[in-house]
């Protein structure tokens, strides 16, 4: 009311604007609002309860004779760790962000193999009776040994710490990736084969336009699965196949006795391993939008 | 070889035997039947018939155990576009939006022979045929199931097959909707005279669109009990023919052979 008296005086092409403005305005506010709304809706619950697990950790550990380091002291300890995820100050001495990109360099590969090998024999398994009679049992068997028994056998073929490492992420995430494919593609509607069939699609056309679509969301779940075990994996196999990874600095914090330094890094890995979890469902609800049935 | 003219479309002495765990079920026996080119033929008969089956078996999707299919005096055994299906719950891609869907079809049968942007205007051309170019870039799940039909008509229409096999395209539709599309289907037939097959198993919907109605008997080892010629003069306007003497004497027809003589039994 008192903005538009005022343009009255000011002039009449204000006048005019103001009722224009004023709704615009408001409406502006109340998305600013509902946004703020939202926001501490989300936000909120997570913050209050990282808030009081710090606080009674701080109340915990502040006790003298207290094993492991309050909140307070691994900030006073590794502050330069969690301020500086990027100072390079010679090969051992870099930033934990330098470290967790080695280690996502590594799954990176090995996933990515895991992935295309994974797809593929997944639509293999899928699509052929008798290569599921014929490997379904062998992947069932090798999916149950733990990743880490895979290291010293790498070890022993590779003769090297890092296709070791990748060669343990790709046997880590190959097999959700792989049987969750089998599975898409083993629930492929009658009515999109004979669709295939109809038009005549030649095995790769029908890979590409039928197969890989229709089980996008299969594969996705798999892939999910596979990218949570990489990160799991790949932690455990850098603390013994040392290099500069996230997981070898925990080994060398260990050793040298840096408690604190051991926490922030947990605290990396599992920022990271969330991101990476979010990622991979973020780009298959984009990839799947279309392919659930109707 | 008599000099009279052959059938272009021939289902030759089919029978069908499906086999499951040693258990022999016979389907269809016997089944002859000629269509002639631009025909337009609906199959009648109760659920389990084995009506789909016979129309897979034209389609290349299965095969029969007995006797074959000729088209134009060529065996058929394996599907393909020149057999084009409309399915029943229209089968649409549901990641590929309705132009694409067509496109498909288009692309993979007319790769060599028309150009890229002969491809785009021939799938906007089977589009229109069908009212649905408003809605190309929607996705199947956008659009209603009467549109779902139309799009999945126009794909088959677009491979420009010798032969539409139509496999109960309108069953799932309410009322309305299908009395549009069948105007639609005769529309169509009327322009372009394709060759139709249709399984069906509504009297109306078979005495209005077609020239012959395939009457088929129970199962098992169902086979063609009747054929009845309509004699309707076309463009049929389904508003007169409801007082239509021949068009009351043909569905009366259908209903007594599908009611009376053959009457369903239920296999509780």
């Amino acid at each position: 009311m008192t903005y538009a008296m005022k343009s009255v005086e000011s002039g009449e092409a204000e006048a005019r604007r103001a009722p224009v403005l004023a709704p615009a305005l408001a409406a502006i506010a109340r998305g600013a609002k509902a946004t703020l709304m939202w926001l501490a809706a989300k936000a909120l619950p997570p913050l209050v309860t990282v808030g009081l697990i710090l606080l009674v950790w701080q109340i915990l550990c502040a006790k003298p004779g207290a094993t492991l380091p309050p909140p307070s002291q691994i900030w006073k300890d590794s502050y330069d760790l969690i301020a500086q995820p990027f100072f390079n100050f010679g090969t051992q001495d870099i930033g934990l962000g330098w470290r967790v990109l080695v280690s996502l360099e590594t799954v990176g590969i090995g996933f990515g193999l895991a992935t295309v090998a994974g797809i593929l024999l997944g639509a293999l398994v899928g699509q052929s009776e008798w290569a599921m009679r014929g490997l379904d049992p062998v992947f069932q068997v090798l999916r149950t040994v733990p990743p880490l028994a895979w290291l010293p056998i790498a070890l022993a073929a590779f003769r090297d710490s890092r296709p070791s490492a990748i060669f343990v992420i790709f046997i880590t995430s190959i097999w959700p990736i792989l049987i969750n494919t089998a599975v898409g593609i083993r629930n492929i509607p009658q009515d999109y084969r004979n669709v295939a069939a109809v038009l005549r699609l030649n095995p790769i056309e029908f890979f590409a336009k039928i197969m890989l679509p229709s089980a996008a969301p299969y594969i996705f779940t798999g892939l999910r699965i596979g990218i949570g075990l990489a990160w799991l994996a790949i932690v455990a196999a850098e603390m013994l196949t040392g290099g500069v990874g996230i997981g070898f600095f925990i080994w060398d914090a260990w050793n040298s006795s840096r408690l604190s330094d051991i926490i922030v890094a947990l605290a990396y890995i599992g920022l990271v391993g969330f991101a990476l979890d979010r990622l991979v469902s973020g780009i298959g609800a984009l990839v799947a939008r279309g392919a659930q049935a109707n | 070889m008599s000099p009279t003219k052959r059938p272009y479309l021939k289902l030759d002495r089919i029978g069908k035997t499906f086999e499951r765990r040693g258990v022999r079920s016979e389907v269809l026996r016997d089944i002859d039947l000629a269509i002639d080119k631009g025909e337009f033929v609906s199959i009648i008969g109760h659920s389990g018939c084995g009506k789909s089956t016979m129309l897979n078996l034209v389609a290349g999707l299965t095969q029969a155990t007995t006797g074959g299919v000729l088209l134009e005096d060529r065996e058929v055994n394996a599907p393909g576009p020149e057999r084009a299906v409309v399915f029943q719950n229209h089968s649409l891609l549901p990641w590929l939006s309705v132009y694409d869907n067509v496109r498909l079809a288009v692309d993979k049968v007319f790769a060599g022979a028309k150009s890229r942007a002969e491809r785009h205007a021939w799938t906007l051309h089977n589009l229109e045929l069908v009212q649905m170019t408003h809605a190309k870039d929607k996705r199947p799940s956008e659009i209603s199931g009467g549109m779902k039909q139309r799009v999945g008509i126009a794909r088959a229409l677009a491979m420009e097959p010798k032969v539409l096999l139509l496999d109960e395209p309108f069953g799932a539709l309410d009322a309305l909707t299908r009395a549009h599309l069948q105007d639609s289907l005769m529309e169509i037939h009327r322009t372009l005279g394709n060759t139709v097959i249709m399984i069906t198993h509504d009297v109306d919907e078979a005495v209005l669109l077609s020239d012959r109605i395939v009457m088929m008997t129970n199962g098992p080892a169902a086979t063609i009990g009747e054929v009845l010629d309509v004699k309707l003069p076309r463009p049929r306007r389904r508003l007169e023919l409801v007082s239509d003497a021949t068009y009351v004497a043909a569905r009366e027809a259908v209903l007594k052979f599908l009611y009376e003589r053959h009457a369903y039994v239920e296999a509780a």
